[in-house]
């Protein structure tokens, strides 16, 4: 018998091309249906909170700034509290939660596990390490000179701190232009533990008030949104955006393997390279926006890829989508819960994350072996 | 047209230890090459370098008479493709999107519709259309091993529209295969060279690379000791040598194929046991 090169029989390549088909239909209708759950939360999202306004009160008043209803809509009250506390929040909010998703698909893709996470590699604990010096040492520092520290430094701080400890990583794990990834685990974890006893420090050396903002700060909030915070963030995270396009075939032929990757045609280390920049951006940024918020990450690309499957050209650009969700959601429930006061975002998506996290280690045998 | 591939010289350490010590070998389009030798001769690493997956430290490989560490991994995609022993997969891909990565590399020039039928053909070739919605995960070593066959066809097909002469480089590609299995794969292989490709396979099995090379090349502690048609460079004094058994060695009418059947070991470990095989 002999099956050399030859047309497949039509039947057989009929039946795959239905099967593709299919497939892409499906996927399809879940952009579409997670499209139209975001919508919704927006809506949700604009009128929830201690000032309850109606979603289709909402709709008016964004219709009527779209210049699309009767603009005396927009002198109201409502119309300031949608416009510009809600709104940017709201965009902070889908931002942070759309960079995160995808840094933490990224990472999963990048170590071909998908337990891995920015949290995981210590970039988190390196943005919240600076976060903490910030906030304890720069006051004191300040204090000396007779000035106040301003808030804009934490960002700055955060986000210096997430691209140090990534660098720091890269440097580690690299050797003669190759990325162990088991190094770069391994390196990550201890990274993010000699981070977490520095912060640990920060928090035994400093005063009550510091150690009140630390607490907050460290349990994550959307509270401190503007429209200048957001267009501080949006330049940051947009680059992710734009790269992964780019990133996805890569990260794709990445999963059987590096070297199988560079029989393929990727420029694997470049495509890492890329990879660990993204991640390292776009975690320090939104640490930087919105304190440290665990485990968007790792539920969201987990469950997109449970709906539409592991190709990344869907994965990623679905992530930011789900993340957005998620965090806009997140932080409905925050607002919500105990109002008129608000939680921490931080520890709704713990609640969320931590349990399905627990829930994805037992049957962790079933999505990966490595 | 001379040989699309030629290795000048190879020689490759890690530490101290020369896996590979002197290679020289050149491949010809329309031949399919077999290279064997006993574990840890360095097969494996002169597949690695002559696919530019390692750098020689000695030595150069040039494939259309470029060297591979100035060719684009693009380039090389087009150029080449590998299938590897490593089988290991991360995620839950289908084996029909896996086959399809072979296009991530080299696809870009392909529409929707030609990529499916190129995919739809490489897996039929390899006997595994059926599994096409099965998770890969889930498959069985040997077909797992298939699907892997077919992701390189893949990328062979969807090359070659970029490239005028190929490479196909197959480390032991049938290891977990069953004997109809390893004997359809290899004839796919046969026929992608007499397409015009020119194919090396890594083999464990002598009789198998007896039947199927056009040019046989032996390797023993990182050199390679013998290179050419099979029935010329194949005899008693090699093999003790190389593979330290002791081998009835015969030829099979009509074509006077060599035929060789494994009498006893010479390694000297353990107590030394005669290996009849039935009916020998």
């Amino acid at each position: 018998m002999s099956l050399a090169i030859k047309p497949a029989a039509p039947s057989g390549v009929e039946a795959l091309a239905r099967l593709a088909a299919g497939r892409r239909q499906r996927n399809l209708v879940t952009v579409l249906v997670l499209a139209g759950f975001c919508l919704l939360l927006l809506l949700l999202s604009l009128g929830a909170g201690a000032f309850a306004i109606a979603p289709g009160r909402v709709a008016e008043i964004l219709l009527a700034k779209l210049g699309l209803a009767p603009q005396a809509l927009l002198d109201g009250r409502e119309a300031l509290v949608v416009l510009n506390i809600r709104m940017p929040r709201l965009l902070l909010g889908a931002l942070v939660g759309a960079a995160l998703a995808i840094s933490g698909a990224l990472m999963q893709g990048l170590f071909r596990n998908p337990l891995a996470d920015p949290g995981l590699v210590g970039v988190s604990a390196g943005a919240g390490l600076a976060a903490a010096a910030t906030i304890v040492l720069g006051d004191r520092l300040l204090a000396g000179m007779a000035l106040k520290l301003p808030f804009a430094a934490l960002p700055f701080g955060a986000f210096f701190g997430g691209l140090v400890s990534t660098l720091a990583l890269y440097l580690i794990a690299t050797r003669n232009g190759r990325t162990s990834v088991a190094t770069m685990l391994l390196a990550g974890v201890a990274l993010g533990a000699l981070a977490g006893s520095l912060t640990g420090l920060l928090a035994y050396l400093s005063d009550d008030r510091q150690l009140r903002d630390l607490t907050f700060w460290s349990m994550g909030s959307l509270g401190g949104a503007s429209w200048t915070k957001l267009s501080a963030v949006a330049p940051i995270v947009l680059p992710l955006v734009i790269a992964v396009p780019f990133l996805a075939r890569g990260l794709n032929a990445l999963m059987l393997g590096e070297a199988e990757a560079y029989h393929l045609g990727i420029p694997v280390q470049r495509i890492k390279a890329i990879a660990i920049v993204l991640v390292a951006l776009s975690v320090g940024a939104s640490v930087a926006a919105a304190g440290v918020i665990g485990f968007v990450g790792i539920v969201v690309p987990h469950l997109i890829r449970l709906s539409v499957g592991p190709d990344h050209r869907l994965l990623l650009p679905l992530s930011a989508l789900g993340g957005a969700a998620l965090l806009v959601g997140a932080d409905i429930v925050a607002r919500l819960v105990v109002a008129p006061a608000e939680l921490p975002i931080g520890i709704v998506t713990a609640f969320i994350g931590a349990p399905f996290f627990l829930w994805l280690l037992l049957r962790r045998g079933r999505i990966a072996e490595i | 047209m001379g040989a699309i591939l030629e290795a000048r010289d190879l020689a490759f350490s890690v530490r101290g230890a020369a896996l590979v010590r002197s290679a020289s070998l050149a491949l010809e389009t329309g031949q399919m090459t077999i290279v064997v030798g006993p574990n840890g001769a360095g097969k494996s690493t002169l597949l690695k370098l002559l696919t530019g997956e390692i750098a020689p430290s000695r030595g150069e490989v040039r494939l259309e008479g470029e060297p591979l560490s100035a060719t684009p991994a693009w380039q090389l995609a087009c150029r080449r493709a590998v299938m590897v022993q490593n089988q290991k997969l991360a995620f839950p891909f289908s084996v029909y999107e896996v086959a399809r990565l072979g296009l991530e590399g080299v696809g870009r020039a392909q529409g929707r519709a030609q990529k499916d039928a190129i995919v739809a053909r490489a897996l039929d070739t390899a006997g595994v259309i059926g599994l096409a919605e099965r998770q890969y995960q889930t498959l069985s070593g040997g077909e797992q091993q298939r699907v892997q066959f077919a992701r390189a066809l893949c990328q062979l097909e969807a090359g070659r529209s970029l490239a005028q002469r190929q490479v196909l480089f197959l480390d032991e590609p049938i290891a977990s295969l069953d004997l109809c299995h390893q004997l359809s794969l290899l004839d796919a292989a046969r026929e992608i060279a007499a397409q015009g490709a020119a194919v090396l396979v890594v083999l464990h099995d002598l009789n198998l690379a007896v039947t199927y090379a056009d040019r046989l090349v032996v390797m023993h502690e990182g050199a390679i000791v013998a290179q050419g048609e099979p029935s010329a460079i194949l005899d008693d004094e090699l093999l003790r040598g190389v593979f330290r058994v002791s081998l009835s060695f015969s030829r099979l009418p009509p074509a006077g194929q060599p035929f060789l059947l494994p009498q006893q070991h010479l390694s000297g470990l353990g107590s030394v046991v005669p290996m009849r095989a039935a009916g020998g």
